[in-house]
């Protein structure tokens, strides 16, 4: 199986799996009891909390932890509209945007909030100017991905930075879910991002898991009120396993990741290369994108075709983005990136992990070689 | 850039006349349990300087455990060359250039205590002066108060080079008053009091009543992570834990509730005082702030201190709270001492306690206790543990919990 869709999950990493097992089996209770078990559980914990700040350049105390990248982005919208809504009702976005804050900031619109959506270029990447000039006095945030998870493109989150530094009330949110392990981002004291969002299934950790960064000093409102858990801001029992397993992952992921990330490049640069050798094909995917995703279209052919295709094979991609495939909307970021919706129909993503190789790019564009063949006649 | 020696300036130690020697050697000998990790570093203590030869040992890490250590005034990393002019110039504009920022001024201060040396003192400053001038673009040459100021020291056995003076932690070698007892209860005050009491020379062990079940684990184990944090001023501190749960329970059956606190605060006294003459200390520290609580009014203090003649030394005792928050802040105990445990000093605590205690009544009702058996059963299950630097729950748990994450 050669399974070439980490952009949608990724396959759990056994010592990841272990660490679960091992903490849901000895370690479970319930990190809030005053007793013995209590304490172990909120000891570790705590540790996993200060391992995933180490991981990432933040405090101790920046770190809170999810259930997903899309409780996250949620959290990061409305916990800011709640608690800022007396300033303003002002927020923006991109238009490339995960569904988890396109969905949020719809809501949010929808309850008189004023939403502004960002443009972008051919290359899928929002303008700085087209920012700054949308910064209003009633601004209360901005949201923008660091990586879309539909093509790859990099957003220039800290050229944003730089402008929101004038602008200090204005909280400034990054959708990191892509882009974590897999481009430079920093959350340190020099950096601009007030709050980041993360999900752990997509490096190799288990589902139902993720955190948020909320730098010192900035405040959202919860969105899940209850038993005050994570210093009051995000209630409801912790997932002790799940988090231990997560910062184990996170570890993982940051080990030798030069080298994991120059691999993944060297097999997108492999594929984008032999892909644009085919005359019917589109790529939308770019060298200076992120290095783990390539998203094409073959063109005559639905991108959901073209899945089961491979699949056949016994290879797996996806279509431009796992949450929307199902619903058969064609990609909302080729469509902000004025893509015709024919071509859109089209397109496919594939997106790498650091254990992929490039012998199985290899046997993937083989594969690819040959549906083109069968489906030119088409 | 690293440097390869370390000059220490002597605090107040040069004016203690024939105990200079004594303090100068403690002084070494912290210095040297600072550093124990670096087997390479050589110390020499002089009678005016101390220099740690660095071989090789990394200078930065060195200076930052410097700042910890009472006795040091200031210190300054110092580059040994040798005596060729071409390597001293470009030490010295590399030296200069790492401490430059866009309208710095600077000067060269040579001192000379070989007179034979080719060039002299102020051919030495012209030379190196014109040398930092070619290469920095922008500096300029301010003589009267330069924001940086090279020294240079020509000496038979090389050329000594340093441009930073890094302000030390000031006070007295720890040790070299003696030793002294903390009453430790896990607060925002006693290890301010405690830090305060090393400042002044104090080697100090922490005393700290534990009264499970009704104090918590949690609560003893910060008393310890807080021991740990002002453990960075003196390398290791003694923890006396003291079991105070047949003693609370005693005096919560017998005596009247407005005298609980007071007469509570005398036991304590009266078993840290047996605990320091069993471990040859000197005197008493705590963290007494006057009139914050009930039991550190003037009052209080009469009718607690009547237990002991020893000294009893308070060295927050007239500062505000604010003034004791600014100092946990600055060692990094504050937002360890704001976990919410409960201590001795709360449990059972009445609603409102004799602020201004009557000392007759005190002694009238703890004569209800049997006082020598109670004291003699804690102080026969004292447990006493060395807490070293760093060495947290935070600490203990990484290495805990390392194989699961």
């Amino acid at each position: 199986m050669i399974y070439f869709d980490n952009s949608a999950t990724t396959q759990v990493e056994e010592s990841v799996l272990e660490t679960f097992v091992k903490v849901s089996q000895q370690l479970n209770g319930n990190p809030s009891s005053l007793h013995r078990l209590g304490d172990k559980a909120d000891g570790l914990l705590q540790q996993s909390r200060r391992q995933i700040a180490e991981v990432m350049g933040t405090k101790d105390a920046e770190i809170y932890f999810t259930s997903s990248g899309t409780e996250g982005d949620n959290w990061a919208i409305k916990g800011t509209a709640i608690e800022k809504r007396r300033y303003g009702k002002h927020l923006i976005t991109t238009s490339v945007e995960h569904p988890a804050v396109k969905q949020t900031m719809a809501q949010l619109a929808s309850l008189g909030f004023d939403i502004t959506y960002l443009p972008v270029d051919e290359q899928g990447v929002v303008s700085v100017e087209a920012l700054t000039k949308a910064i209003r006095p009633d601004t209360i945030l901005v949201s923008v991905m660091a990586v879309n998870n539909e093509v790859g493109s990099i957003q220039p989150i800290h050229e944003i930075g730089e402008i929101l530094k004038k602008y200090p009330t204005i909280h400034f949110h990054v959708d990191a879910v892509q882009a974590v392990g897999k481009i430079p981002f920093d959350l340190g004291e020099h950096s601009r991002i007030d709050l980041a969002t993360f999900s752990g299934h997509k490096f190799h950790a288990l589902k139902g898991t993720g955190f948020m960064f909320i730098r010192h000093g900035r405040k959202i409102a919860p969105l899940l009120n209850g038993g005050g858990q994570e210093r009051g801001y995000r209630s409801g029992t912790e997932n002790v396993a799940g988090i231990a397993a997560m910062a184990k992952a996170l570890r993982l992921l940051f080990d030798h990741k030069e080298e994991k990330v120059a691999k993944q490049r060297a097999i997108r640069d492999h594929i984008l290369d032999t892909l644009a050798q085919y005359p019917k094909v589109k790529v939308f995917s770019s060298k200076t994108g992120a290095p783990h995703i390539v998203c094409f279209a073959l063109s005559g052919i639905r991108g959901e075709v073209s899945v089961h295709a491979f699949e056949n094979e016994n290879i797996y991609i996806s279509t431009t983005s796992a949450c929307s495939s199902r619903s058969g909307a064609s990609s909302s970021t080729l469509a902000a990136m004025n893509i015709p919706d024919k071509i859109a129909t089209g397109a496919v993503r594939v997106s790498l992990t650091d254990t992929n190789t490039l012998e199985e790019a290899d046997q993937f564009l083989k594969a690819f070689d040959q549906l083109y063949e069968q489906f030119k006649a088409i | 850039m690293l440097y390869n020696e370390v000059m220490i300036r002597y605090g107040e130690l040069s004016t203690k006349g024939k105990n200079k020697k004594a303090f100068i050697n403690r002084l070494a000998q912290n210095v040297k349990a600072a550093l124990h990790d670096f087997e390479e570093i050589k110390v020499h203590a002089d009678r005016d300087r101390m220099h740690l030869i660095l071989n090789g040992a990394d200078s930065d890490v060195v200076m930052e455990r410097l700042t910890f250590i009472f006795g040091i005034q200031n210190f300054s990393p110092v580059m040994r060359l040798e005596r060729d002019m071409e390597i001293v110039k470009k030490t010295a504009v590399e030296m200069v250039r790492e401490q430059y920022s866009e309208g710095k001024t600077f000067k060269i201060s040579t001192r000379r205590a070989d007179h034979d040396f080719e060039l002299d003192t102020n051919e030495m400053n012209q030379l190196l002066g014109g040398e930092v001038l070619k290469n920095i673009e922008g500096i300029k040459v301010q003589v009267k108060k330069p924001d940086i100021n090279l020294r240079v020291e020509v000496r038979l056995n090389g050329i000594f080079l340093s441009c930073q003076t890094v302000q030390g932690a000031g006070g007295l070698p720890v040790g070299t008053s003696g030793k002294g007892m903390l009453m430790l209860s896990g607060g925002i005050d006693s290890p301010v009091a405690g830090y305060l009491a090393m400042k002044r020379g104090v080697e100090v062990e922490a005393v700290h009543f534990h009264s499970p079940p009704y104090t918590s684990p949690r609560a003893l184990q910060k008393a310890k992570d807080l021991t740990a944090k002002i453990a960075a001023f003196s390398g290791t501190i003694q923890f006396i834990e003291v079991p105070f749960t047949e003693i609370q329970e005693e005096i919560k059956k017998s005596v009247p509730e407005g005298y609980l606190m007071t007469v509570t605060r005398r036991m304590m006294m009266r078993l840290t005082d047996k605990i320091r003459e069993q471990r040859k200390g000197l005197a008493i520290f705590n963290g007494e702030s006057l009139g914050q609580v009930a039991s550190q009014t003037m009052h209080s203090m009469i009718a607690i201190n009547d237990v002991t003649t020893t000294p009893v030394l308070r060295p927050v005792i007239s500062m505000d709270k604010n003034e004791i928050i600014e100092i946990a802040k600055t060692i990094d105990t504050f937002e360890l001492s704001i976990q919410p445990f409960e201590d001795c000093c709360t449990i059972f605590a009445p609603p409102s306690p004799k602020t201004k205690p009557d000392l007759d009544k005190a002694r009238e009702y703890e004569s209800r206790l049997d006082i020598e058996g109670l004291i003699e059963r804690a102080m026969a299950n004292l447990s006493v543990s060395k807490i070293n630097v760093g060495q947290t729950l935070e600490e203990q748990q990484k290495e805990i919990y390392s194989d699961l994450l």
